[in-house]
């Protein structure tokens, strides 16, 4: 077996070392009836055998780049460049474990100090962490890290909250004694979303959850609601599911956000059917202690050198156990050196281009659709993504226009089968999105209406 | 001077100088190479990507555009290059060297397995493509959960979880919507002493208070104190096996009857299950929910840290608790995602927001068809053998904290450095100027000083050989007095022992411009 070093020879002389004349004796603490069970399962296979396997099942899977492409919904078909996976499958990167031991983990530890302030500075927030497992799970972080600053339980929920983040935060939360308030999904009414968010804010809110850009590509200004929020002491939170957006729309630290919690796929990480993603994660100052998951700090050697640590441990499982902020252990680490390799490579011209162009090709898509009689796009803003209303299930839409190699978007009710929104399709358009991708779209969706 | 064949001199020249008293104009020594931060490198006009600029731009994003400066620079492709692959080499990987880091599980990371992650049918399908169009991704799905549930003889098993931590959170709320429908969730949660730190945290997270059982002068649970801790509101006992001590706990079955006659339910940590991977099966054992670490029993790379998978297994009792979504069959051999509860559903929920770490899957898929089921039996044998191997051979100059056989790890505590003023600390770093990664220190918590070394199956006898030599230098070279090598130490690596109280005391967790600091 190409994996395994040791050859009978050696595994004979190491038994001999040991004084045990058959393998078995080292598992002598194993039930004896249960040990060497009958296990059936395939012989090992070659390198050639095992690539034969699996790109067999990978060729039954229609690939993104393949077809005109415009699924999106938390997450998102960009372009990445060589350099990233390049620099992320290097060994040292590839192989190494969390950064406990500093001096021979600078490396990891350098880029993360980096990645914590990428993220702080895209978010408009002072602090972010080394990451979390992906946007849903720093949601859900989010509330309960709210919960400990405000000592409040109840947490509202805006409609237009990822319906999938909504159940993770439901289900991260319902053995405690925190109180969700979840508020109903108005993709057609922004404004009354968010004006339902506002008004459910009381003295007994912990903190508010809003998507922005919402789950059907709305552009929100919270600042309004950050200032009804603070006046009844409880924390904004906001959730963005698509960071490119930041290199465009103002940050939700400028909106007056207490916690930004992100997905962080878009920038350098692949599609991967859904993992591995980035949770972001990022606050105040203030609020640091209580902050979940790891924090890599600056701090100097014993020759006086610049050096990085992981710092502020006493907040987390190894040290505080059932105390801890969060029971995180591995987070996103390779997903977030993905993420920072390829924010340096577009730097500050290079995010606010690649924002303008998923803007303006998403708005050419929303001209074509809403030229297409029967369509009716429901955003006045948007991002790089829009909801349509069409005059059929969507579900069946996108079924028929799959099977014609076009991957028109995200259904509404494949998010939320119970909101009654079936006629509701979100698309996204990104910067892999051409014109001829778009006419394709658009000439299938005529016909299948 | 001695001359080669072409007539160059076959050594240095400069006679008894003082390297270290030459100034560097650049900061760099020779390949020790200093690399600034990318905000101390990088403008914000640089860019390493080819940007479009959009002709006659009008944002329809509600007058929310975003001005003054985001604050990110850019640095040119190469420059990129150049800065990440200068910070790439002050780390250490399994790639350079042993890597024994205790319940860690280091092994080699196959790069078939990368490579099978980037095929695009896998790495370039988005979660919510209809499944239609991902019957191979469902279908992988699928064998992965076959190989699981069959290696640990379980009936269901959830794919979802994002880590161990996330796993044993999935695990634990099972439990805990198992209690709930029958009308009595409990207070309590057993977590032996020698636990890792995410068991309480995950029991806390779940609404548990936890109680501590403490371990018996063998290494093990102490069986007796943790019988006498159960009762009816003890929800679940949290065990992992083998132990962080490296031992395997031979009372388990005991325990699980115990366990279940109190009418609660017994977590597996599996974090040390490449010890029994085709040697044993949980199932046969009496676990009601045990999670993998893929990232290490299945080889898939812990990327300085992360990302993970975290799977879990779950008896009869547990499995219809298991959360969404999972893959079921669709009629006319089709594949589809169950996602939303439908009325009789009892799961507790949804744990992310799609389907798992799909990318692991694949690594974790490639690593078990290339074993089958004879190699990973094989690879089990051989992390027990080299761990025993290591035990035995330092068992004369270090102090092994229990009687073996030990099963993939070798704990070792810090006796033998009794009155040398040598600490765990020290031993750890001067292992890092033997050009290794220390073992874990300090962990578990129920012998002093732990050392806990963990070679896995990756390692050649050689060097293991290798290895040993120098534990055994360190040790003799401590015990004799010669302690100078030990206080200063590591004295080659990049940096010198940093200080972590200074990073505490007042965090700067961000670059900040000199200027506005």
């Amino acid at each position: 077996m190409r994996y395994l070093p040791l050859t009978d020879a050696d595994r004979a002389e190491m038994r001999e070392k040991i004084g045990v004349s058959h393998i078995d004796e080292l598992f002598k603490d194993v039930p004896s009836a249960d040990l060497n069970p009958e296990i059936d399962l395939p012989r090992h296979k070659s390198e050639m055998e095992v690539e034969r396997h699996m790109t067999r099942l990978a060729s039954k899977n229609m690939a993104a780049g393949s077809v005109p492409f415009f699924v999106g919904a938390g997450a998102y078909k960009h372009h990445v460049p060589s350099t990233v996976d390049h620099i992320i499958q290097r060994g040292e990167f590839l192989t190494a474990y969390t950064p406990y031991q500093p001096e021979i983990a600078q490396g990891t530890l350098q880029y993360i100090f980096e990645f914590q302030t990428q993220v702080a500075q895209l978010t408009g927030m002072d602090v972010a962490n080394a990451s979390m497992y992906d946007g849903s799970t720093a949601t859900a972080e989010a509330v309960m890290m709210a919960r400990r600053v405000t000592r409040k339980k109840r947490a509202i929920l805006a409609g237009g909250l990822h319906p999938h983040y909504r159940a993770v935060v439901e289900t991260t939360t319902q053995f405690t004694d925190d109180e969700v308030v979840r508020l109903t999904a108005q993709p057609a009414d922004p404004e009354a979303e968010l004006k339902a968010l506002s008004d459910a804010i009381d003295d007994t809110t912990s903190c508010v959850v809003v998507q922005n850009p919402t789950i059907a590509g709305h552009v929100l200004d919270l600042r309004a609601l950050a200032e009804k929020a603070h006046a009844h002491k409880a924390l904004l939170i906001v959730a963005v599911t698509e960071v490119v957006s930041l290199g465009l729309v103002m940050s939700p630290g400028e909106m007056g956000a207490d916690i930004v919690v992100g997905e962080g796929q878009s920038i350098g990480n692949g599609l991967n059917y859904g993992g591995p993603y980035l949770g972001l994660f990022a606050t105040n100052q203030k609020y640091v202690r209580q902050m979940p998951g790891r924090l890599c700090g600056e701090t100097v050697d014993a020759d006086g050198e610049r050096g990085f640590v992981l710092t502020l441990s006493t907040r987390e499982q190894h040290i505080r156990r059932e105390k801890a902020t969060s029971n995180i252990c591995t987070n996103s680490g390779l997903c977030s050196l993905a993420f920072t390799v390829h924010m340096t490579l577009l730097g500050e011209k290079g995010i606010r281009s690649l924002a303008k162009v998923n803007h303006k090709i998403t708005q050419d898509l929303k001209g074509a659709l809403s030229a297409i009689e029967g369509v009716e796009v429901l955003n006045d803003s948007f991002f790089n993504e829009i909801t349509v209303r069409l005059p059929k299930n969507a579900n069946d839409v996108v079924e028929t226009l799959a099977a014609q190699g076009v991957l028109a978007g995200v259904p509404f009710s494949r998010l939320d089968p119970k909101a009654g929104l079936d006629d509701l399709l979100i698309l996204a358009a990104t910067e892999v999105v051409t014109a001829e991708d778009i006419d394709a779209l658009a000439t299938a969706l005529r016909e299948a209406i | 001077m001695s001359m080669n064949n072409q007539g160059r001199p076959t050594a240095a020249t400069g006679g008894n100088v003082n390297p270290d008293a030459f100034e560097s104009f650049s900061g760099h020594r020779g390949l020790r190479l200093a690399e600034p931060l990318i905000f101390e490198l990088g403008g914000a006009d640089t860019c390493g990507v080819d940007v479009t600029e959009v002709e006659g731009f009008e944002p329809t994003i509600a007058g929310l555009e975003r001005g003054g400066e985001i604050g990110c620079p850019g640095l040119s492709e190469p420059d990129t290059m150049r800065h990440y692959t200068r910070l790439s080499r002050l780390n250490y990987g399994i790639d350079m060297g042993v890597f024994p880091l205790g319940s860690c599980t280091m092994k080699h990371n196959p790069r078939l397995n990368e490579k099978m992650a980037r095929v695009p049918g896998f790495g370039d399908i988005h979660p919510l493509q209809p499944t239609s169009t991902v019957q191979g991704a469902l279908e992988l799905m699928n064998e992965l959960s076959h190989w699981l549930m069959t290696l640990t003889n379980m009936p269901a098993v959830a794919l979802s979880p994002k880590a161990g931590a996330h796993g044993e959170l999935c695990g634990v709320m099972a439990i805990r919507a198992a209690l709930e429908a029958r009308g009595d969730a409990r207070e309590i949660i057993l977590c032996p002493e020698s636990a890792h730190g995410t068991n309480p945290a995950t029991a806390a997270f779940c609404g548990y208070k936890v109680k501590s059982i403490p371990a018996q002068a063998d290494g093990r649970v102490n069986v007796a104190a943790l019988k006498e801790a159960l009762n009816d509101t003890v929800a679940a006992v949290m065990v992992t096996n083998p132990n962080t001590c490296g031992l395997f706990e031979t009372e388990v079955k005991d325990i699980a009857d115990a366990v279940h006659a109190a009418g609660a339910f017994f977590y597996c940590d599996g974090a040390n299950f490449t010890a029994i991977m085709g040697k044993a099966r949980p199932g046969d054992l009496g676990v009601d929910a045990m999670h993998f670490n893929l990232h290490k029993t299945f080889s898939t790379p812990h990327g300085g840290g992360g990302p993970g998978s975290g799977p879990v297994v779950f008896s009869e009792a547990l499995k219809d608790y298991a959360p969404l979504p999972y893959v079921k069959a669709d009629g006319d051999s089709k594949l589809a995602l169950h996602e939303w509860p439908s009325e009789d559903d009892t799961t507790f929920g949804r744990l992310t927001a799609f389907q798992g770490q799909m990318g692991m899957y694949v690594r974790a898929l490639s690593y078990m068809l290339s074993h089958g089921g004879d190699g990973l039996k094989q690879a089990a044998e051989d992390a027990v053998l080299s761990a025993n191997y290591i035990y035995a051979c330092l068992q004369d100059v270090m102090s092994a904290s229990f009687e073996g056989p030990v099963m993939h790890e070798a704990l070792f505590d810090d006796r033998f450095l009794k009155d040398t003023g040598v600490t765990t600390l020290d031993f750890a770093k001067a292992m890092i100027d033997e050009g290794y990664h220390p073992m874990t220190m300090y962990f578990p918590l129920v012998v002093h000083g732990a050392m806990l070394i963990e070679p896995t199956e990756s390692e050649s006898k050689y060097n293991l050989d290798q290895f040993i030599r120098s534990m055994r230098g360190l040790a003799e070279t401590a015990k004799s007095g010669q302690t100078d090598r030990f206080e200063g130490a590591p004295y080659f690596a990049p940096r010198k022992r940093l200080d972590e109280t200074l990073a505490a005391r007042s965090p700067i967790l961000r670059f900040t411009k000199p200027e506005e600091a």
